[in-house]
């Protein structure tokens, strides 16, 4: 410091103060900045807005048939199960999957043949194929995605294929037999 | 290694010029008595083509972003317009798009060009590395240019790409969402890429600079990998010799690339990106640009999903690493009788990657893509072996003697001409 004068001093000098003071507010003004930049790049209030709950009634939706909707701008299943798909989810040894969940923490009690999970891979994001009639449905009747081969089965769990997780369950609950509310 | 600038102002004003801002000098010593190595070939003007590429793409973008709408609901029609109502609107896009693949086209020469002959070695570390950075901006300025027109493929790529980063522990979601905006792939995330699409290029025109002061400094490597030793002898003067060499390639290049805008200007592209994006549907077979290929077939070679990421990102990060990775001594590949046939074996790899990158993620394919991706990182590790034991071949003296010795014998009339054209060649 300050060797435009004397080179040898080790003096604590004005300079010295100015240096740190200035440094000092220098890092509480950086961070300052960075707090807005980054923060803007969150979801903004709009988006939030949108994700108000929505009212489903599933009464439409027959045995072995599913439907597609957004809630939040993430697309979600809801999967009217039949009796053979629902004694498969349960008849699996839960020790043994990827992600282990038993098929009765993934619906609600009482509405075991409606499935509710979100609609995109757990690998890369991708729709899995299996909903509508025809599409295949993996080798646990659950969903197959076509992007990287993930197999899901009747409840939505990961069985085989680079996806790590379960599809997940979205917040939501039934306000009548047959209505929910997501959200 | 440029040396003393043999740069002398000849008017008034260039003096004048001169003693404020050297600009002039600056420009005559880079471009006109630069000296370079006499034996460069032809893959050595994939530089300057790489450099023209980079100024065509900033013209024709900045055109499109004129005509361009990044919202969503308009992105998809604003590019249609762009096709049928704007004049030579076609033609710009075309040369847009087209000019992407035709980017990656020159810089995938140029690193194997720089692979081969061992361009990344003491040293051009630094230049080496510069490299790598500019191709990773130049990916992410390709994947987010590919976003915009808000097709089934932008949308999905959008999605499939953006969700790498959930793989990463604890932070993963976080980040995903930051990028997004949202929930989900949405009009947020495309404003932002609009946004980072634009920057990136000018990035990419930074570290550019930063990369041909680099090789500026240290000089041109070339294909004997020798050194210059006697500017004299070994170089010529990069006006008029490199200057119209480069721009005849430049030449070939476009004819090429002209093709492709004129006769085929959908054949690098994917039919379903002219569907409108839908977030309910994805295209059931899903792949990127052919660029990205042999790293898609990386990513998806291995079946765990961080894993996967992880595989995909050591794939171009090891580049960076090359120079410390190769033991040999010898930079040229030519003088390398072992090196020189697993480089090949090298490119042969790559290009198996990318066909296993288009093809679907199942049976054999899989298979192969494992062994591939275990070939791929192989080289790295031979590269570190072969070095150790490899007996190169005799390197020549000089560049010189490189070229005047091969003509021994031969043409005496070249020699002749060499000799004719020693006097400009001053460093």
């Amino acid at each position: 410091m300050a060797h435009a004068t004397d080179t040898k001093s080790t003096e604590t000098t004005r300079r010295d103060f100015l240096m740190l003071a200035t440094g000092a507010v220098g890092v509480v003004g950086l961070g300052a900045v960075v707090v807005p930049l980054v923060s803007q790049l969150a979801p903004d209030a709009q988006t939030v807005a949108a994700g108000a709950p929505i009212d489903l009634d599933l009464t439409p939706i027959a045995e072995g048939q599913a439907i597609k909707l957004f809630w939040r701008g993430k697309l979600i299943f809801v999967r009217h199960r039949t009796k053979k798909e629902i004694d498969e989810a349960r008849a699996v040894d839960v020790a043994t999957l990827k992600d282990p969940q038993t098929d009765a923490q993934r619906v609600k009690a009482g509405h075991d043949q409606f499935l509710v999970v979100y609609g995109n891979c757990t690998h890369l994001g991708c729709v899995p194929l299996g909903n509508a009639p025809g599409d295949p449905k993996g080798d646990f009747d659950g969903w197959f995605c076509p992007c990287h081969g993930s197999h899901y089965d009747s409840s939505g769990r990961i069985r085989k294929g680079p996806a790590p997780l379960n599809l997940p369950v979205p917040p939501y609950a039934f306000n009548a037999d047959t209505k929910i509310r997501i959200g | 290694m440029s040396g003393h600038s043999s740069y002398v102002p000849k008017t008034g004003i260039e003096r004048w010029l001169d003693a404020r801002l050297p600009i002039i000098r600056l420009a005559h010593d880079s471009a006109v008595s630069y000296p370079v190595p006499r034996n460069l070939n032809y893959f050595w003007t994939f530089g300057g083509i790489l450099m023209f590429m980079l100024v065509a793409q900033i013209v024709t973008g900045i055109i499109l972003a004129m005509h361009y709408t990044p919202n969503s609901a308009l992105a998809f029609i604003s590019v249609e317009h762009i096709m049928r109502d704007v004049n030579y609107g076609w033609l710009l896009r075309y040369l847009h798009a087209n000019g992407a693949s035709m980017f990656f086209v020159a810089v995938y020469v140029h690193i194997f060009r720089g692979l081969y002959y061992g361009s990344y070695k003491a040293p051009r570390e630094v230049l080496w590395i510069l490299g790598v950075v500019i191709f990773l901006l130049m990916m992410a300025t390709a994947f987010m240019g590919y976003v915009l027109p808000w097709g089934q493929m932008s949308f999905w790529g959008a999605t499939v790409i953006t969700n790498l980063f959930s793989a990463l522990p604890v932070v993963g979601e976080t980040i995903v969402t930051f990028l997004w905006g949202g929930f989900s792939v949405d009009n947020p995330t495309l404003n932002r890429f609009f946004s980072l699409h634009y920057l990136l290029p000018f990035m990419i025109f930074g570290v550019v600079i930063l990369h041909v002061w680099a090789l500026h400094h240290v000089g041109q490597n070339n294909p004997t990998g020798v050194e210059v030793k006697n500017v004299e002898k070994d170089t010529v003067p990069f006006t008029p010799y490199a200057t119209i060499k480069d721009l005849f390639g430049m030449v070939v290049f476009m004819i090429v690339f002209s093709y492709f805008v004129f006769y085929q200007p959908n054949f690098m592209g994917h039919a379903d990106n002219y569907i409108p994006a839908n977030p309910a549907v994805t295209p059931s077979h899903i792949v990127p640009e052919w660029y990205f290929l042999p790293f898609y077939a990386i990513l998806r070679a291995i079946p765990d999903k961080l894993g996967g990421v992880l595989a995909m990102g050591a794939a171009i990060v090891v580049l960076a690493f090359l120079p410390w990775i190769d033991s040999s001594k010898v930079k040229s590949m030519s003088y390398r009788p072992i090196a020189r046939q697993f480089f090949w074996a090298f490119v042969a790899v790559c290009i198996g990657l990318g066909y296993l990158g288009a093809m679907p993620a199942e049976g054999g394919y899989v298979t192969a893509s494992q062994i591939f991706t275990v070939l791929y990182f192989g080289f790295f590790v031979a590269l570190f072996v072969i070095g150790l034991f490899e007996r190169p071949k005799a390197l020549p003296n000089s560049i010189a003697d490189s070229v005047l010795g091969s003509l021994k014998g031969g043409s005496g009339a070249r020699i002749a001409t060499t000799a004719v054209a020693e006097p400009n060649a001053k460093g």
